[in-house]
């Protein structure tokens, strides 16, 4: 089958013109997940008697006048590390099996408030830990591109619902590139917003100074849909922005006539396939052809951020997934003392690449190491910010490819965690810097698999950011939609 | 050259009880992970670090006010084991 | 050898905001197990803090109340650590820069005045509250441990003392004038039985007359004064007792065992103390301004400290302005205004610390209750300097003031204690005794007896009951013994 049903604002039109309800919208994505989800698995939780619920809410709503905006009656999708009241939340952990958390993530608030109906809970690499989604304890997510190769991760299952049209939008949480890595294995535009604009209260941390939540979508219209229901600023994250936000509509379709673009040099050569590289070649060229100002730009600290990621996100997820104990919600290894109980808990409830990362980050603070690593990571994060403070003073915006590679096969890289991070290599910078940065996909390989191109801009500069995503997308004209065979699989 | 990591003691710090095998796969993944994490020493430079939000944010503050708490039920709900309103633990000690 | 003993205290103050650190569950121990409980302060996946602004300032308060540098910037640390009642298994507290940096708080001890320094006062959360139980009444059935997060993210300060005290009686002290430092600042109400003051000590020794520093040994669970000073003092006789039998001192943490009256090693764990510090990646920064740091200055009161210099300045001396000072604040009202209107300090000191508290205690009152004004005191002081009424009778003037019956004048009036100074009247009385006593006055005279004038003026003050001005008695009754026949008296 190839999916068929409409975009965010797509789906808006025709409910205002009477042409669907949210009860039939939700049906067909429903109808999709029923047909796919044995061979896509996107899904963790399918929250069908809640979203049914909503949608007819939605309906009763819009026919009374009442309309909450463009997410009104939308099916959306939510990746499972996002708490929502009474219905399981186990960012794809068995520490986490049953949870039914006590309150909404603000996200969720939002997306209610907007009118959107969630379908359900997505599924992830555990604890967002992972860039191919195989590390489920809840069993893979696999590309509806090519069911042999994974989605990309950690948010595979949110990117895997919408390219399938299991969901028409979904939100993810990127902290090394978990949002923009699988929309580019997906074929979808993948947003990171900049840090502190989406509130992280009831996210469930990975690591706190990078994560960041975002939507997976299929337009870079209904990214910013999905982006404007749930920003802004919320009390119960302290971390929140409480300034005045940019407007991500306000330039799209300007075009990028007199933008000026600067390419990564450190991002590229090595490891990157060569149809990555042509095909983000192509577009950068497209781009100077509409008046963009192309220049090549090196930023040296971007050489060893996958390093200092590897220090710093894990230092912070050992003490974030700390609470995972035992005591108090979850699972429970009993024990003959405390920390018996404990130390039995979590070897068993954290899969192993959440222990290898729990490891390396206990390790990265520790006493005599905390200098040569975590220390020393903190000290690279400065670096790369003031490198990007030093080319943004002659660039509006970076651009580079969003991955290496395209979606690889499935089982690829489980055996080599080394090469895994690797795949975060073009998307990590940013988190790092806590800017703003986007995949938009330009282009399939000889294999059909998409290609994504990134966009990367200062902090708060989604407007710009925007109008550029808008303009790649325009140029690219990427309209394939994955085709999966129902019978084979 | 992999960094040589004392697994058993991190193990312990971070409350894994891992098998022998285990902390011995660990040991080896976390020695080469470190060598490449290691290349944050090639940093040119020793830039100041100051804990920074990246929109430099400061002073961020709640009011002294009370607000409503959860159900001591629901939040027993989710608890392993409870009794008499308390959750309840093994003693923290071998007794 | 005699020994040294070098202290450092740290003080952890629950603070009485109406919230906790980071969430909005309320302040409160009278609460049932668990009811005062969220997603942050349970730890649950999520969840987020947000500092509450009224605890900082408190923080402030006492930092500029002990004399301490506020930071012109600050930042949380996340301290890692399991345990059962710590729900994030980690604490949000302060590391390398601390709120409040310096400072120092006076201690006297039998009138003498010592410093102590302090090194730091820091924010950081309360844990939750674990009680240890059996299960299944059998002896040896297996215990367990019941948990009660409701203290959880209570608002906790921990300020550390520099190793300035040198006896374990000291540190008592050091911690006492600290507890009254912020009930008086109002930022805490310290209760000992309820945990909301506790105590940790570093004890080394060293030998009486080096500087420099023994092994330091941490004790910890010390939640009452007198635990606090057997603790130390015990420690410290561990400690010479080790030296002296020629063992060796190890870094250590002991516990404090109260029904023991010992300390002794906690189960050293591996890694126990590898705390893990970071940046709290959830809090952005504080930064303290001028104009921030000198509002929280203006809200502070007058500190104990500050009220004894006062009061040495206006004339007490200084024991007296030392109890005067931690003294209630209703007698220290009555003292200011009685003294504003010119009554003399030390005379209404001595009114205030005898006669009105022992009134008070044998009445039952508290010093809210007192009937007693700061203009009415100064009435009374006046009416005694002025002869109006005898100091005997001013007793008696002020009971009536204290039970309602008027102000001093009338009362001294309406219970005829005004005393008679009329020399003349008094003159008449005192020849008829002179003339009724011929053997005393013999013996004055002839033998030089002083005792003879003092039976006089009681022979005086009994025919006048009592309201003859005894100077003036004095006076009159010197002058006619020595006019008497026989001349003057045989000096001796």
């Amino acid at each position: 089958m190839t999916p068929d049903g409409p975009t965010i604002v797509e789906a808006g039109r025709r409910l205002r013109e009477g042409k669907t309800t949210a009860v039939a919208l939700l049906e067909s994505v429903l109808d999709v997940a029923q047909l796919t989800e044995a061979i896509v698995h996107a899904y963790l939780t399918i929250d069908r008697e809640g979203a049914f619920a909503s949608a007819a809410f939605a309906d009763e709503e819009l026919a009374n006048g009442r309309d909450r905006g463009p997410l009104h009656g939308v099916p959306v999708a939510l990746k499972d590390n996002m708490c929502t009241r009474g219905v399981e939340t186990t960012a794809a952990s068995q520490i986490l099996g049953g949870y039914l958390p006590p309150y909404d993530a603000t996200v969720v608030t939002r997306l209610r408030q907007a009118g959107a109906v969630i379908v359900g809970k997505t599924n992830l690499d555990e604890f967002a830990m992972g860039s191919s989604t195989e590390n489920s304890a809840y069993g893979p997510t696999f590309n509806p591109w090519d069911v042999s190769r994974v989605p990309g991760g950690s948010s595979g299952g949110s990117a895997a619902a919408v390219a399938i049209g299991s969901a028409l939008g979904a939100l993810g949480s990127d902290t090394g590139g978990s949002i923009r890595q699988p929309a580019a294995l997906t074929g979808l535009v993948g947003l990171k917003p900049t840090y502190g604009t989406v509130s992280r209260y009831g996210l469930i941390a990975f690591a706190s100074s990078l994560d960041q939540i975002g939507p997976l979508t299929r337009t870079v219209e209904d990214a910013a849909v999905l982006l404007e229901a749930v920003w802004g600023h919320d009390p119960l994250d302290a971390t929140s922005y409480d300034g005045a936000y940019p407007d991500p509509r306000a330039e799209m379709g300007r075009g990028v006539d007199g933008i000026r673009v600067g390419v990564v040099r450190e991002l590229s050569g090595e490891g990157y396939e060569p149809e990555v590289e042509t095909a983000t070649a192509n577009m950068v060229d497209r781009l100077a052809g509409e008046g963009a100002e192309v220049v090549e730009v090196s930023l040296p600290s971007f050489e060893i951020a996958l390093s200092a990621y590897y220090l710093i996100a894990p230092a912070e997820a050992s003490a974030n997934l700390a609470r995972f104990d035992g005591i108090r919600f979850g699972l429970r290894i009993p024990g003959p003392t405390t920390e018996a109980l404990m130390s039995a808990t979590r070897a068993e409830g954290f899969g192993p690449e959440v222990t290898r990362r729990i490891l390396l980050g206990t390790y990265g603070l520790s006493a005599g190491y905390y200098e040569a690593f975590y220390g020393q990571a903190q000290k690279v994060r400065a670096a790369i910010r003031a490198d990007l403070a030093r080319v943004y003073t002659d660039v509006d915006v970076l651009v580079s490819p969003t991955s290496p590679t395209v979606a690889f096969e499935a089982g690829a890289r489980v055996a080599d965690p080394l090469a895994m991070y690797l795949s975060d290599i073009c998307t990590i910078p940013s988190n790092l810097a806590g800017d703003p940065a986007v995949s938009v996909p330009i282009a399939l390989d000889g294999r059909g698999l998409p290609i994504g191109f990134q966009v990367m801009a200062p902090a708060l500069g989604e407007t710009t950011l925007f109008r550029v995503a808008a303009e790649v997308e325009r140029l690219a004209g990427f309209t394939a939609r994955p085709v999966i065979d129902l019978v084979a699989s | 050259m992999p960094v040589d990591v004392d697994i058993a003691y991190v193990a312990r710090l971070a409350r894994l009880e891992l098998s022998d095998d285990e902390l011995e796969t660990y040991r080896a993944q976390l020695g080469v992970i470190l060598e490449h994490a290691a290349r944050v020493q090639d940093l040119e430079g020793d830039p100041h670090v100051e804990a920074t939000h990246t929109l430099g944010l400061e002073n961020v503050f709640r009011d002294d006010v009370v607000t409503a708490s959860l159900s001591r039920d629901e939040v027993l709900a989710a608890a392993p084991e409870a009794r008499d309103g308390y959750f309840v633990a093994p003693p923290a000690l071998e007794t | 050898m005699t020994w040294e003993p070098v202290i450092g205290v740290e003080v952890h103050v629950e603070l009485s905001t109406r919230s906790k650190m980071f969430c909005g569950c309320a302040v409160d121990f009278t609460s049932p197990p668990n009811t005062n409980v969220c997603p942050v302060c349970l730890g649950l996946p999520g969840a987020l803090p947000v500092p509450n602004r009224r605890a900082i300032e408190h923080l402030m308060s006492i930092g500029l109340a002990l004399g301490s540098e506020v930071s012109s910037r600050s930042v949380f640390h996340r301290k890692n650590y399991f345990y059962a009642d710590l729900p994030k298994n980690y604490q949000i507290s302060q590391y390398d820069v601390p709120v409040c940096r310096g400072g120092h708080l006076d201690i006297t001890v039998d009138g003498e005045t010592r410093r102590i320094g302090i090194e730091r006062a820091h924010m950081e959360e309360d844990t939750g509250k674990s009680t240890h139980v059996g299960l299944g009444g059998r002896i040896h059935a297996a215990s367990a441990t019941l948990l009660d997060f409701n203290r959880s993210g209570v608002p906790l300060v921990e300020i550390v003392s520099r190793p300035d005290i040198h006896s374990a009686s000291d540190a008592r002290v050091f911690a006492q004038e600290l507890r009254g430092l912020v009930l008086e600042l109002g930022v805490s109400d310290a209760r000992l039985e309820e945990g909301s003051l506790r105590f940790d000590a570093n004890v080394s020794i060293r030998p009486a007359g080096s500087t420099g520093l023994g092994t330091k040994v941490e004790i910890k669970n010390m939640n009452s004064f007198r635990s606090l000073e057997r603790a130390v003092d015990h420690e410290v006789s561990r400690q010479i007792g080790v030296a002296e039998s020629g063992g060796e001192l190890v870094q250590e943490t002991r516990h404090w065992d109260e029904e023991a009256g010992v300390t002794h090693p906690m189960r050293t764990k591996e890694g126990s103390s590898d705390y893990r510090y970071f940046t709290e990646p959830d809090l952005v920064p504080m930064t303290f301004d001028d104009a921030w740091i000198s509002s929280v200055a203006a809200t502070l009161p007058e500190l104990p400290a500050q009220r004894r210099s006062r009061y040495q300045e206006v004339g007490l001396d200084g024991r007296q302005a030392a109890t005067l000072a931690e003294s209630p604040p209703r007698i220290r009202q009555v003292f200011d205004e009685a003294t504003g209107l010119g009554a003399d300090p030390t005379a209404a000191f001595n009114w205030l610390s005898g006669e009105v508290v022992s009134h008070l205690r044998r009445a039952g009152l508290e010093s809210e209750e007192l009937h007693l004004g700061g203009a009415e005191l100064f009435e009374l002081v006046t009416i005694v300097e002025e002869g109006l009424v005898s100091a005997t009778a001013a007793k008696e003037v002020l009971e009536g003031v204290l039970t309602g019956e008027g102000g001093p004048r009338e009362v001294a009036s309406s219970r005829d204690l005004i005393q008679v100074s009329d020399a003349t009247r008094i003159g008449e009385v005192v020849d008829a005794v002179l003339t009724a006593n011929p053997d005393a006055v013999a013996g004055y005279r002839d033998r030089g007896e002083e005792k003879v004038v003092g039976f006089l003026v009681g022979q005086v003050m009994r025919q006048t009951q009592g309201k003859a001005d005894p100077r003036v008695v004095n006076e009159l009754l010197r002058e006619k013994l020595a006019s008497q026949p026989g001349g003057t008296p045989a000096t001796g």
